[in-house]
């Protein structure tokens, strides 16, 4: 080989270094045009549909009466149950395995279990819900039987996150905690656990932001796409002031909503679709910017 | 003297403190046991999780395969549980999956692989910074809307070159599930060869490789199995995916391998059957559980076949 085929072969592979640089730029931003699409579509379709009106009434089949107000509702509702039992299990999972887990086969196997939890299928747990909770536990079709299925779903994102942050607490702290006579647990509640806090939150904020956007699982389960009143009250006027009964109610859910507005033919109801999908959208981009920034701050502010 | 008598005394308020920190201890001892347990059942919950699905599954499955024999459900070409005159061939519900999915790998492994590549080797800390959350976010967008995009815009804009293209296909679909799954390939992708140790990226560019050279040729046979694994995790959500096939790519069950044509998958079949009230019981209630473990077993013959292939090219250092 003599030196200028040298030099071409170099140029050559240069070149086509500097190539690849631009083509990796630009497949970050097919994803990143695809969003800016995506949100656009919402908007121009959607956003002449967002008046007070479109947040306090029923669906309808008349698409310019219809609302969102029990798909919200109960939405909220929903989370609010997942947000219940996924929390503090997700988080009790992950402290234990993390921090309490003597290394055997059982912790092996729950923690194989756990990463293969990840690649099942939403719908497969919608099934597993529509089998144990709605018909095996007799639940019903209701607003808790949905709230447990979406909190299954969460629940080994919840665990990933906590025994993340977990693990970045030096070992240190903990030893400090226990030279001064603190037992595990009170080592756990009084340090470990304060210091992951962040890393937690951001988990379990994104995690629900997962729950909110899940509509399969819901469907399975029965949720209605036609619904015209509220679940009963959860505070009453007379005693014993609290009721549990909205848990066994019926209920309907942002995207569920949105999905009967997308299956029907007429354009109208089209309208309607992208202006709950921009409300999803804006909660879930809001969700994932609070998480975002948690991770940043919690980041910065820790210095070991 | 003070001092000694100080001490006398505080040595016998001691003894009566030492019998209650003892029976404290005991306390304490037992209440971290109780703690410990609890947070053993939490993370014992996973397992029944997975036992539950598996349970379920067999369970109504069984009672559907009492009915139908499993030679007619996996040859029979139609797959028509609501009609008057019911056949069950679970075909076509099969090849929409596969045809929905492959369009979604084609467009998520080759964009997923590339983007990994780019953050991992080509882009600075601040462009990773900026960049990787808003690609994240791609798949925290909710399914449904992601189905409204791709019926009410891909499908449109791909309309306006392919004419013939029906409002329900699966290339659609498969397109818009392909951008979606592509934070799943990239990021696991980009972590594994991340983890590809220095020296060996050092031992290429010393030879005088470029960094695409080297990430071509070292990098991703170093980080195959990471990578094999990120690859295994995008196939399992796209077919998974439900509510962009349920709108998208139609309800019709269709035996085909034309993504041009629309086609229910297993998935879009749940949906179908689980939004009209069926009995508890009924045989069509029944199906839903044996597409859905059919579902479960293609996951799995793909981690297996994905486990396989990362223990032969596995690489320790």
């Amino acid at each position: 080989m003599t030196d200028s085929t040298i030099e071409a072969k170099v140029t050559r592979n240069k070149r086509f270094d500097g190539l690849f640089a631009i083509v990796g730029l630009l497949a970050t931003f097919v994803g990143m045009i695809t969003l800016t699409a995506l949100i656009l579509d919402l908007a121009t379709g959607g956003a002449a549909r967002l008046t007070p009106h479109f947040f306090t009434s029923f669906p309808s089949r008349f698409p310019a009466q219809a609302g969102i107000l029990s798909a919200w509702v109960g939405t909220c509702l929903i989370m609010l149950v997942t947000a219940l039992t996924a929390v503090p299990m997700g988080v009790a999972a992950g402290v234990y395995l993390e921090e309490y887990a003597p290394k055997n086969w059982l912790t092996g196997l729950i923690e194989i279990n756990i990463a293969n939890l990840a690649g099942v299928p939403s719908i497969v747990y919608g099934l597993l819900a529509l089998g144990l909770f709605v018909y095996q536990l007799r639940l019903g079709q209701s607003i808790l039987s949905a709230g447990l299925t979406l909190a299954l779903l969460i629940l080994p994102i919840v665990i990933v996150a906590t025994r993340e942050s977990i693990r970045a607490v030096p070992s240190t702290m903990r030893e400090a905690a226990y030279a001064l006579g603190a037992t595990k647990w009170q080592t756990t509640r009084d340090h470990v656990l304060p210091y992951s806090m962040g890393g937690i939150l951001t988990g379990v904020i994104i995690a629900l932001s997962r729950a909110i956007g899940e509509s399969a699982p819901l469907i399975t389960i029965g949720a209605l796409t036609f619904i015209a009143f509220l679940p009963e009250a959860p505070i009453k006027a007379e005693f014993p002031f609290i009721s549990f009964e909205w848990l066994f109610s019926p209920f309907s859910a942002m995207p569920i909503q949105m999905f009967n507005w997308v299956s029907r033919p007429q354009h109208e109801f089209h309208l309607n679709a992208a202006a709950a999908g921009l409300i999803l959208m804006v909660m879930t981009l809001v969700m994932n910017g609070i998480a975002i920034y948690f991770r940043y701050r919690f980041r910065k502010r820790i210095k070991w | 003297m003070e001092t000694n008598h100080a001490t006398t005394t505080g040595y016998r308020a001691g003894q009566g403190r030492v019998g209650r920190l003892a029976v404290n201890a005991t306390m304490q001892k037992l209440r971290e046991r109780v703690i410990e347990f609890i947070m053993f059942l939490c993370a014992l919950s996973s397992v029944a999780i997975t036992l539950g699905i598996v349970g379920v599954l067999l369970f109504e499955s069984w009672n559907f395969f009492k009915q139908i024999s499993l030679v007619d459900f996996l040859t029979d070409s139609q797959w028509t549980v609501l009609f008057e005159n019911p056949h069950y061939g679970i075909m076509p519900l099969v090849t929409g999956t596969i045809v929905t999915s492959a369009v979604a790998l084609l467009v998520a492994l080759p964009l997923g692989t590339i983007i990994a590549i780019y953050l991992s080797e080509y882009a600075n800390t601040r462009v990773r910074e900026i960049l990787k959350p808003i690609l994240e976010l791609l798949s925290a967008v909710p399914t449904v809307v992601f189905g409204y995009f791709a019926l009410l815009f891909v499908t449109p804009l791909l309309q306006s070159f392919l004419p013939d293209l029906p409002g329900f296909n699966m290339l659609s679909a498969g397109i818009v599930i392909g951008i979606m799954i592509i934070p799943y390939v990239s990021s696991l992708s980009e972590d594994a060869m991340k983890a590809v140790p220095v020296q060996i990226r050092e031992g290429s560019y010393a030879m005088g490789a470029t960094r695409f050279q080297t990430a071509i040729r070292v990098l991703i046979p170093s980080a195959f199995s990471g990578i094999a694994s990120a690859y295994v995790l995008g196939f399992s959500r796209a077919v998974g995916e439900t509510m962009v096939v349920a709108i998208a790519a139609g309800q019709q069950p269709n035996l085909t391998l034309n993504p041009m044509e629309g086609a229910a998958t297993i998935t879009a079949f749940i949906v179908q059957v689980s939004l009209g009230d069926l009995p508890h019981g009924s045989i069509a209630y029944q199906s839903i559980f044996a597409a859905g473990l059919t579902l479960m077993c293609m996951t799995l013959l793909f981690n297996i076949g994905g486990y396989l292939l990362r223990k032969r090219f596995r690489e320790i250092y």
